[in-house]
């Protein structure tokens, strides 16, 4: 009988009390540093001075922030409208050219397409972050280090974005349809508008989702470029925020709260995207 | 329309065609450049901002590149190098950077590997678990990493607290930052904190497409659930294993945030009063941004490059080896 039971698959076999009690460990676990930091940016020094340390949220909320939006040579307020910029910005144009350059790889026939869409698979292996050194220089000499042309530029399309791109419109849309659309007279271009884009919205939003993620997280290159300017994403802000003689914690995590929030709305409107996403990236 | 009514087919030119020969040309170019013209951003993109950072960093190594002091600026050939290979400040980075990646890629990706398995089963709510774990996937690394620099400190630390309760370190508590294992592995926590819910997720990708009968097969043996995990689901996603093994290889090795953030003043970019904690990545910003020495920061970029390309190969062989691939 055990031998029977043994022989499901283990997605077929249902969950039992002690599955759900580990996932629910996993995910206090997972929520706990997010709450804390909610914790602490709501309290008093000596609320979080106390030992031991507070775990229930005080009603300092809005002391914290207000700390925290006027500090000087800080510009939080500033810093999370050019994460917003910088972040849409990238997005919107990752899935633009990504999408376009997907689609000609996917369905369009030219000349070394194979050899070209290979060079952007190597290109995946790639560590973009050891070349932070020559990139700073070929940013001084194009004059844009300090400006979130510098941080924006770079992100523009990815490697991954096009390749991601290219599987999924090869697998949604059919042969056929392109080309009818052609033997109608449409133009490439109108082809990706009318035919192309409403079929690969799912797409677009995981695609859209992983990008603005990355690009509001992103930490060493903005720092690079745009510390001690006037212009800080809020990443680099909140290292400020954290940084000299004297840190009061309660500030930096009210800033590293409010430039989480943005994320924990987006997982919430759109996880079931994400995880869809993160979940195709590994088969392919 | 329905299915049945007939369509007739048009016979007549489209309006607003354009005369003929010019259409030949319009269609030509449409067919024959313009994909061209599609991939283009990719590649001028990245030979902008990807490739040529990469080859330019190479001739940045060989020479003296200093922001503010120009004067020796030039060619000084492998002078760099032969600096590098007697720093000891690199050499202790490496060390950290391997200590810290070890800490925090083994227990990773196995912990990863049992909550795949959790996942992996007929579980109500199986979309919410999964979101569930993603938020530390979401949330800035810069934040949670100040969260858990907040969470290590020595006095009134909530690490130290928990660890009270289990009566450790009551009369002299835990300075996590001053010892080196103890940043390590504070460190490491973060990292793993970040990474395992993706990880799980990739994992558990590859566990749902392993065909239902190879199980039913195996169950001729008796296999128990443990075994089960490790005799044929394991293996049977080992291509996805060496993906996340070598993503966290370059990840790992690379580690910047974490670190430059557990400092008590994170704009000094020390790792610690004794540089115990302060990775390679750390050490090149340090050198580049702070000491202004551009060329021997780029002469480290191209060391730690070659370190990950050795460590990612070697680790990717060994995976496969104990996977059991062919």
């Amino acid at each position: 009988m055990s031998s029977r039971l043994l022989s499901r698959a283990p997605q077929d076999t249902p969950g039992t009390w002690k599955s759900y009690l580990g996932l629910g460990v996993i995910l206090l676990v997972s929520a706990f540093p997010v709450y804390w930091m909610f914790v602490i940016a709501t309290s008093s020094d000596e609320a979080v001075m106390s030992s031991p340390p507070a775990l229930i949220p005080g009603d300092q909320l809005m002391v914290n922030l207000r700390e925290v939006f006027t500090m000087q040579d800080v510009f939080f307020t500033a810093s999370l409208i050019n994460s917003l910029i910088v972040s849409l910005a990238v997005t919107a144009s990752t899935l633009f050219f990504c999408s376009l350059a997907g689609f000609a790889f996917a369905k369009l026939r030219f000349k070394g397409h194979n050899v070209l869409m290979f060079i952007v698979i190597l290109t995946l292996t790639v560590p973009n972050q050891l070349g932070v050194v020559a990139l700073f220089i070929v940013m001084g000499e194009l004059g844009w280090n300090g400006t979130l042309l510098a941080v924006i530029a770079p992100g523009l399309v990815t490697a991954f974005g096009v390749f991601y791109m290219r599987q999924f419109i090869g697998h949604a849309i059919p042969d056929e349809l392109v080309e009818a659309a052609r033997i109608d007279g449409a133009l490439t271009m109108r082809i990706y508008w009318t035919v192309v884009v409403p079929a690969i919205r799912p797409a677009l939003a995981v695609l859209g989702l992983l990008t603005f993620v990355a690009t509001w997280n992103d930490f060493q290159w903005p720092l690079i470029t745009l510390n001690g300017t006037d212009y800080p994403t809020s990443m680099v802000a909140l290292s400020d925020l954290a940084s000299g003689n004297y840190v009061v914690y309660r500030r930096v995590l009210a800033g590293a709260f409010v430039a989480t929030v943005p994320l924990v709305v987006l997982l919430l409107v759109g996880g079931r995207q994400l995880v869809r996403g993160i979940m195709e990236g590994a088969l392919k | 329309m329905a299915l049945t009514d007939v369509r007739h087919a048009r016979t007549e030119e489209p309006r607003h065609a354009p005369p003929k020969r010019q259409r030949f040309w319009l269609h030509r170019f449409d067919t024959k450049t313009f994909p061209y013209l599609m991939i283009a951003p990719f590649f001028l993109l990245f030979a902008v901002f990807g490739l040529f950072p990469l080859i330019f960093n190479a001739v940045v190594s060989l020479r003296h590149w200093h922001l503010i002091d120009k004067e020796k600026n030039g060619w000084v050939g492998l002078d760099n190098f032969t600096k590098l290979a007697s720093d000891t400040d690199f050499w202790d980075a490496l060390v950290n950077t391997f200590g810290i990646f070890v800490l925090s890629t083994v227990p990773q990706l196995l912990l990863a590997l049992m909550i795949a398995n959790l996942l992996n089963r007929k579980l109500r709510g199986a979309t919410f678990w999964r979101i569930g774990i993603l938020l530390p996937y979401v949330t800035p690394v810069a934040a949670s990493s100040l969260v858990f620099a907040v969470f290590f400190s020595r006095d009134n630390g909530l690490a130290n607290w928990f660890l009270s309760l289990v009566g450790f370190g009551q009369e002299q508590p835990l300075d996590w930052r001053a010892g080196t294992w103890s940043s390590w592995i504070a460190i490491a926590v973060m990292v793993n904190w970040k990474w395992i819910g993706y990880n799980a997720l990739l994992y558990l990708s590859a566990m749902q497409a392993i065909p239902k009968d190879v199980y039913e097969a195996a169950a001729v043996d008796g296999a128990g659930p443990w075994r089960q995990l490790w005799q044929i689901t394991v293996p049977m996603i080992q291509p996805v294993v060496l993906f996340t093994v070598i993503l966290s290889t370059i990840g790992g090795l690379q580690l910047f945030t974490e670190p430059m953030l557990f400092d008590e003043n994170p704009a000094q970019a020390n790792g610690g009063y004794d540089h115990q904690w302060r990775t390679i990545a750390q050490l090149i910003y340090r050198v580049g941004w702070s000491d202004l020495n551009l060329g021997y920061a780029a002469a480290m970029s191209w060391a730690l490059f070659l370190i990950i390309l050795v460590v990612a190969g070697i680790n990717a062989l060994v995976t496969r080896r104990l996977g059991g691939g062919k």
